[in-house]
């Protein structure tokens, strides 16, 4: 094997000429052998477990027995399957509030960073800790926080006279106090993006507003908010495929309850898949949601580029 | 003036509404467990019982190796393969290379929800369940490093890759030896959200690990949590919880900029 030349790396940037034939095919191979690893692994990981659900949904399959070929039975049970449309419904509730509600907070502290403040390092720092800690972290402490009889809020909210709320034990209000502590955990990345966003307005705009007069709501109604429309579109796709995915926390927290008021779409295709040994059935779902997650995608892209427009 | 005052009063809550929480979590998991239903800010005393309970019940340290292992395999995988594809499809030329980078975009935006059962059947077939291969294999590549690496590589002279195919570096030698230590911003992105992502990663553990030895520490902490181990001790489930937070908090207090950075430029989270 020859010496590896160590010095290479400190040659003078010279403009050679270097593509004639003989070079040209080397590096032809060199490229090819470059991105083969990536399209086997490509093959394997991805393009055939695609292929393979469409042939798994039309099939009944626990894995140990033979598979058996049954039409369209898949489909025709996930139309009536009254829990995979109520996962699919708790799944956009969470999104209703999770996407507006991290948006509005990571506006507002986008806001107050990007103000000529001492510490903003330091605030930054605090407002993204959430962000980088294991989501059953997070989940298994706001399970304490949300106790009904002796969690930290019900606590304050005894202290203040106020009634106690049932923040995973009613139906109503278990699903809206996941998609808060989603929020809490995933708003600090958006403050940053927000920010980002911000500090990128031009600052004579907002001189020319206020020659004009503007106060504070219009400069930010007028101004902020179209400048900063790339990356709300940016934080709606991204909290939305997020969102999506929903599984660790009605897992820890509910196991779907109470009544399936948390039964996430993922979780539920986990129980049809690794509970049930439904495989057939499991990949119909798992092909249907993915289907409808780029739907959504799709829709919110072209409403915010029309919006944008008009 | 007062404006100032204000925006202070707001960042501070802010603040702690942010960083408490784990500040009880901490103080809630050295309480000894009969204070732990007032406790609201530290504890009469410390007490280390709910730690030694974990680690009686749980393997949680062989759990943490576990993870280790698996993070920095798949890390190291994601650096070597991805700046390797990024570089083919930045820097070479050949038929298909368009190709190639369409169908990388084209799994990006591909829901996981669609492949997750079958690349389980695929784990059973190999017979991989339960085994390493599972948790690190399928995780070897990753469209969103390549396109990383694409990108920062395009920016970095080409007459730098042409002198050193000049001086006789082969293909390998300009991307290691020559391209890498001009990339050190991109190889700490990509490193950090490769190892965040696959540490913080818990439904595909839950999914093709049983055997408890070999299963991840969010696994272990999960499965604690979810199981009836715990008898519904909140004291050690909060242990657990901080044990599993802690090396990722301590990776973090350490290179808090670069995590900021990486994860707003990719726009990603775990």
């Amino acid at each position: 094997m020859p010496p590896l030349r160590l010095n290479c790396y400190w040659i003078n940037f010279r403009t050679f000429q270097t593509d004639n034939a003989m070079n040209l095919k080397l590096k032809n191979a060199t490229g090819y052998l470059m991105v083969t690893p990536y399209l086997i692994h490509f093959s394997i990981f991805i393009a055939f477990p695609i292929l393979f659900s469409l042939f798994l949904m039309f099939h009944r399959w626990n894995i140990i027995s033979p598979m058996e070929f049954i039409g369209l039975k898949n489909f025709y049970r996930l139309i009536h399957d009254n829990y995979f449309w109520r996962s699919i419904v708790n799944t956009l509730v969470f999104l209703m509030i999770h996407v507006p509600l991290q948006i509005i907070t990571a506006l507002f502290f986008a806001e107050l960073l990007n103000q000529k403040i001492r510490l903003r390092g330091f605030f930054r720092a605090a407002f993204f800790l959430p962000v980088v800690v294991s989501g059953v972290v997070v989940t298994m402490l706001w399970e304490q926080l949300y106790g009904f009889e002796t969690g930290l809020l019900n606590r304050m909210l005894t202290t203040l006279g106020v009634d106690k709320i049932g923040w995973l034990i009613s139906p109503r209000m278990a699903m809206p106090s996941i998609a808060f502590m989603a929020t809490w955990k995933n708003v600090g990345l958006y403050i940053i993006l927000f920010l980002v966003g911000l500090q990128s307005v031009p600052a004579h705009y907002y001189e020319a507003a206020e020659i004009e007069g503007a106060n504070h709501w219009q400069k930010f109604r007028h101004i902020t908010l179209p400048s900063i429309n790339p990356t709300i579109f940016m934080v709606v796709i991204l909290s939305t495929v997020g969102g999506f995915s929903l599984f660790i926390e009605p897992y820890i927290m509910t196991g779907g309850g109470p009544l399936n008021s948390t039964l996430s779409a993922v979780l539920y295709i986990y129980k049809q898949g690794f509970f049930y040994y439904h495989m057939g059935y499991a990949a119909t779902l798992g092909f249907f949601f993915a289907v409808l997650i780029l739907l959504v995608v799709f829709l919110q892209k072209r409403f915010i580029e029309r919006d944008t427009e008009g | 003036m007062i404006k100032k005052l204000v925006i202070y009063i707001f960042l501070i809550l802010g603040g702690l509404l942010f960083v408490y929480p784990f500040f009880w979590m901490i103080s809630a998991s050295l309480a000894p467990e009969s204070e732990l239903s007032e406790l609201t800010f530290l504890p009469s005393i410390i007490s280390g019982q709910s730690y030694r309970q974990v680690i009686e019940k749980i393997p949680i340290i062989r759990s943490f190796l576990n993870s280790l292992f698996v993070s920095l395999s798949i890390t190291a995988g994601v650096l070597i393969f991805g700046s390797m594809v990024g570089y083919a499809l930045s820097r070479l030329q050949f038929r298909g290379r368009q190709l190639v980078f369409y169908v990388i975009i084209f799994t990006m935006t591909l829901p996981f929800q669609i492949t997750l059962i079958p690349q389980y059947i695929l784990m059973v077939k190999f017979a991989w369940v339960d085994t390493f291969l599972s948790l690190i294999v399928p995780y070897l590549m990753n469209a969103f490093a390549i396109i990383m690496f694409r990108q920062y590589f395009m920016s970095i002279p080409k007459d730098l890759i042409d002198a050193a195919r000049m001086d006789g570096c082969n293909e390998l030698q300009i991307l290691y030896r020559i391209l890498w230590p001009n990339s050190v911003p991109a190889l700490i992105t990509v490193g950090i959200i490769t190892f965040m992502a696959s540490w913080n990663e818990v439904l595909w553990p839950l999914i093709v690990i049983r055997n408890e030895s070999l299963m991840t520490m969010p696994q272990v902490v999960t499965l604690f949590a979810v199981g009836g181990r715990a008898e519904s001790q909140l004291g050690a489930k909060l242990a657990s919880a901080t044990m599993l937070a802690i090396p990722i908090v301590l990776a973090y207090v350490f290179f808090q900029r670069y995590f900021i950075q990486s994860m707003t430029t990719t726009g990603m989270k775990e």
